[in-house]
C-alpha cells in the first residue's frame, strides 16, 4: 500500500519528533525506524528527510551533533530538544483529535449502511 | 584493484554531481553520503551486488532536482554565496586560514606603522609623497610573497629591485618643488605596482594568463578598497559626530592616528579579501564594465565635441591636458578590466561593438591631445612635464590603435578574442619601462629641475 504524499508530509514532523523522543539517531536510522513502524507502508524519498531535519533544527525542535560512524565516516546525530518535546505533545493532541474524528466518521459510515441492509 | 573500487568511483562521481548544487552545502553532502553508504551496505547485506545496491540507494534518495529544491526552500540564504574567510569548525582541516589572517593583520599594521613613521620622520611633504608607495606596497608584495611561498632567491631579487627604486627616489638631488621630482613621485607607483604584479603572479610574469589575472585582481581590489573606504568613512563620520555631542574632538586623533593606519592597512586587507573570494564569489567586473563602458564612451564623445568647438589647441590649458591624460588612463583601465572580465570563447556581440566605440573615442581624444601638446611644445619649447606627457600619450596612442585594429578584426570574425587579450597583456610592461625611464633617466637628463 502506498501512502498519499500529502499524508506523508503532514505526518513527517510528529513521526520524526516521536522517534527522536526515544533517543538520539542519525538520518538513515530514523528512516529505518519509520519503515519498521509502518510495516514498510511508509516509504519516504530518503533525500527529503534531511531538509526536514534542518527545518526542525532551525525551529529549535531538534539539535544536531557531528559524530563518527563505526566505519569512521562523519555522521550527524539528531536529538530532540525540550521545545521539540512541547511541539510533539502539541502535535499529538492535534492528531488525537483528527484520529478520533476520523474514527467516528468511519463508524457512522458503516452503521447507516448496516441499517439499509436491515430494511431490505 | 581494491574490492569495491568501481563503487567508490561511482560514489565519488555522485558526490561531485551533488556538490554542484548551490543549495546543498559540503556538510550536507557528507550527511547524504553517509546515508547513501548505509543504504548500499544494507542492500548488499540482502544479496545485491555493488552496482545494484548503488542504483537502488540512488533511487531511494530521490530525484536530485526535487531534493535540492527542498534544500533551497529551507536554506534560501545559500543561494547567496557565502564567503568563508576562516573555517568555523576544526573538522574542515583548513587550519592555515588562521595563520593567514594573522599574517594579513600583521602586514596591515606594518604598512600603517611604516606610513606613520614616514610621516613623523620625513618633514618635506614632496619627499614623503615620493616615498609613499614604497612605504605601503612592499607590505602588499610581502603578503603575496608569503602566499605564493617564494624562495629566498626570488624574494631577494625583488627586495633588491624595491631597494634600488628607494635609492633612486631618495639619493637623486631633486630640486625643491621641481617638476622631475613630481614626475618621479607620479611614476614610481606604476613601477611599484608592476613589481607587486610580479609577486602576485608568483614570478611567472611571462605568462599572458597570469598577467590577465593580475589585471583582474587590480580591478577587483579597486572595488573592494572603495567599499572598505566607504564603510570606514561612514563609521568614522558617525563616531566623530557622536563624540562631538559629548564635547570630544576626535579630529586630531583621526588625522594623526586613524587615517595613517586605516588607509594603508585597508589596502592589504582588501587584497586578502580579493584573494580569498576569487573562486567563491562571482566577480562584479562583468556587471560594472557593462554599465560603465557605454557611459564612458558617451563622456568621451561629449568631451570631443566640447574640445572641437572650443577652437585652437594652443588655448587648451595645461591643467586640462593633465586632466585629459588622467581620463585616458582611466579609460584604459576600464578597457583592460572589461577585457579581463570577458569570456574569451563567447562570440562577438553588441558589447564588443560598444567597446570598439570606446576605444575609437579614446583614440580621437588622444589624437586631439597630441596635437595640442605638439603645438604647445612648438610654441613654448621642451620641459620635463611636456616630454613625460607626450611620451605617455604616444604610448596610449599605440596601445589604442592596435587595440582598435584587433577589435575590428574580432568583430568581423577574422581573429579570436585571445588576440585582443594578448595584445593588452603584452603591452603592459611597456608602461613599466616608460615609468622607469621617467623616474631614473629624466631627472639627470633635465638636471633635477
Amino acid at each position: 500500500m502506498r501512502i498519499d504524499k500529502d499524508l506523508v508530509a503532514a505526518s513527517a514532523t510528529p513521526l520524526v519528533l516521536g522517534i527522536l523522543s526515544d533517543g538520539d539517531l542519525y538520518g538513515y536510522a530514523i528512516l529505518k525506524r519509520v519503515s519498521e513502524l509502518s510495516g514498510g507502508g511508509m516509504q519516504w524519498t530518503d533525500g527529503m528527510l534531511y531538509p526536514l531535519l534542518h527545518r526542525l533544527e532551525r525551529l529549535g525542535y531538534v539539535s544536531s551533533l557531528w559524530g563518527k560512524s563505526d566505519a569512521g565516516r562523519r555522521r550527524k546525530h539528531y536529538a530532540i530538544t525540550p521545545a521539540g518535546r512541547e511541539a510533539l505533545a502539541d502535535r499529538q493532541e492535534q492528531w488525537a483529535v483528527v484520529a478520533a474524528a476520523l474514527r467516528q466518521v468511519w463508524q457512522s459510515r458503516q452503521r447507516p449502511s448496516a441499517a439499509v441492509e436491515g430494511w431490505a | 584493484m581494491a574490492p569495491h573500487a568501481e563503487l567508490e568511483a561511482q560514489i565519488d562521481r555522485w558526490r561531485t554531481y551533488v556538490q554542484g548544487r548551490q543549495a546543498i552545502s559540503p556538510a550536507d553532502v557528507d550527511e547524504l553520503e553517509d546515508h547513501l553508504r548505509e543504504q548500499i551496505a544494507d542492500r548488499q547485506a540482502t544479496g545485491l551486488d555493488d552496482e545494484e545496491a548503488f542504483l537502488v540507494a540512488i533511487k531511494r534518495l530521490g530525484n536530485l532536482d526535487a531534493v535540492s529544491h527542498e534544500y533551497a526552500r529551507e536554506h534560501s540564504d545559500r543561494l547567496w554565496k557565502q564567503l568563508v574567510l576562516v573555517p568555523e569548525s576544526p573538522g574542515d582541516a583548513n587550519a592555515p586560514a588562521w595563520s593567514e589572517l594573522a599574517v594579513v593583520l600583521a602586514l596591515a599594521v606594518g604598512a600603517g606603522v611604516a606610513v606613520k613613521a614616514g610621516s613623523a620622520w620625513i618633514d618635506d611633504s614632496a619627499v614623503l609623497m615620493r616615498n609613499l608607495g614604497l612605504l605601503v606596497l612592499p607590505f602588499l608584495a610581502a603578503y603575496f610573497g608569503w602566499k605564493r611561498r617564494f624562495t629566498g632567491a626570488v624574494a631577494a631579487t625583488l627586495l633588491v629591485l624595491f631597494a634600488a627604486l628607494a635609492v633612486v627616489l631618495n639619493v637623486y638631488p631633486f630640486a625643491a618643488a621641481g617638476s622631475t621630482g613630481m614626475l618621479a613621485a607620479l611614476h614610481a607607483p606604476v613601477i611599484l605596482w608592476l613589481l607587486v604584479g610580479v609577486v602576485y603572479v608568483g614570478g611567472r610574469w611571462r605568462s599572458d594568463k597570469r598577467r590577465m589575472d593580475f589585471v583582474r585582481f587590480t580591478g577587483e581590489l579597486a572595488i573592494y578598497y572603495t567599499l572598505l573606504a566607504l564603510g570606514g568613512a561612514v563609521l568614522i563620520a558617525l563616531t566623530l559626530a557622536t563624540l562631538r555631542f559629548v564635547g570630544l574632538d576626535l579630529e586630531p586623533v583621526l588625522e594623526g592616528w586613524i587615517l595613517p593606519f586605516a588607509v594603508p592597512g585597508a589596502l592589504v586587507v582588501a587584497a586578502w579579501l580579493v584573494e580569498a573570494k576569487q573562486y567563491v564569489v562571482e566577480n562584479i567586473a562583468p556587471v560594472l564594465t557593462r554599465v560603465f563602458t557605454p557611459l564612458t564612451a558617451a563622456m568621451l564623445l561629449v568631451l570631443l565635441a566640447v574640445l572641437a568647438t572650443a577652437g585652437g589647441f594652443v588655448d587648451i590649458d595645461r591643467n586640462l591636458l593633465i586632466l585629459m591624460d588622467a581620463i585616458l588612463v582611466l579609460v584604459l583601465c576600464l578597457l583592460l578590466y572589461s577585457i579581463s572580465a570577458r569570456d574569451p570563447l563567447s562570440p562577438p556581440g553588441l558589447f564588443d561593438a560598444l567597446q570598439l566605440v570606446l576605444v575609437v573615442a579614446a583614440l580621437a581624444v588622444d589624437a586631439v591631445m597630441l596635437g595640442a601638446m605638439l603645438t604647445r611644445i612648438a610654441e613654448f619649447g621642451f620641459s620635463p612635464n611636456k616630454i613625460a606627457a607626450l611620451g605617455l600619450n604616444l604610448l596610449l596612442l599605440v596601445h589604442l590603435c592596435r587595440a582598435a585594429w584587433l577589435a575590428v578584426g574580432f568583430l568581423r570574425g577574422r581573429r579570436p578574442f585571445a588576440a585582443v587579450e594578448r595584445w593588452q597583456t603584452r603591452y603592459l610592461p611597456v608602461y613599466g619601462v616608460w615609468a622607469t625611464a621617467v623616474v631614473v633617466v629624466f631627472p639627470p637628463l633635465f638636471g633635477f629641475i
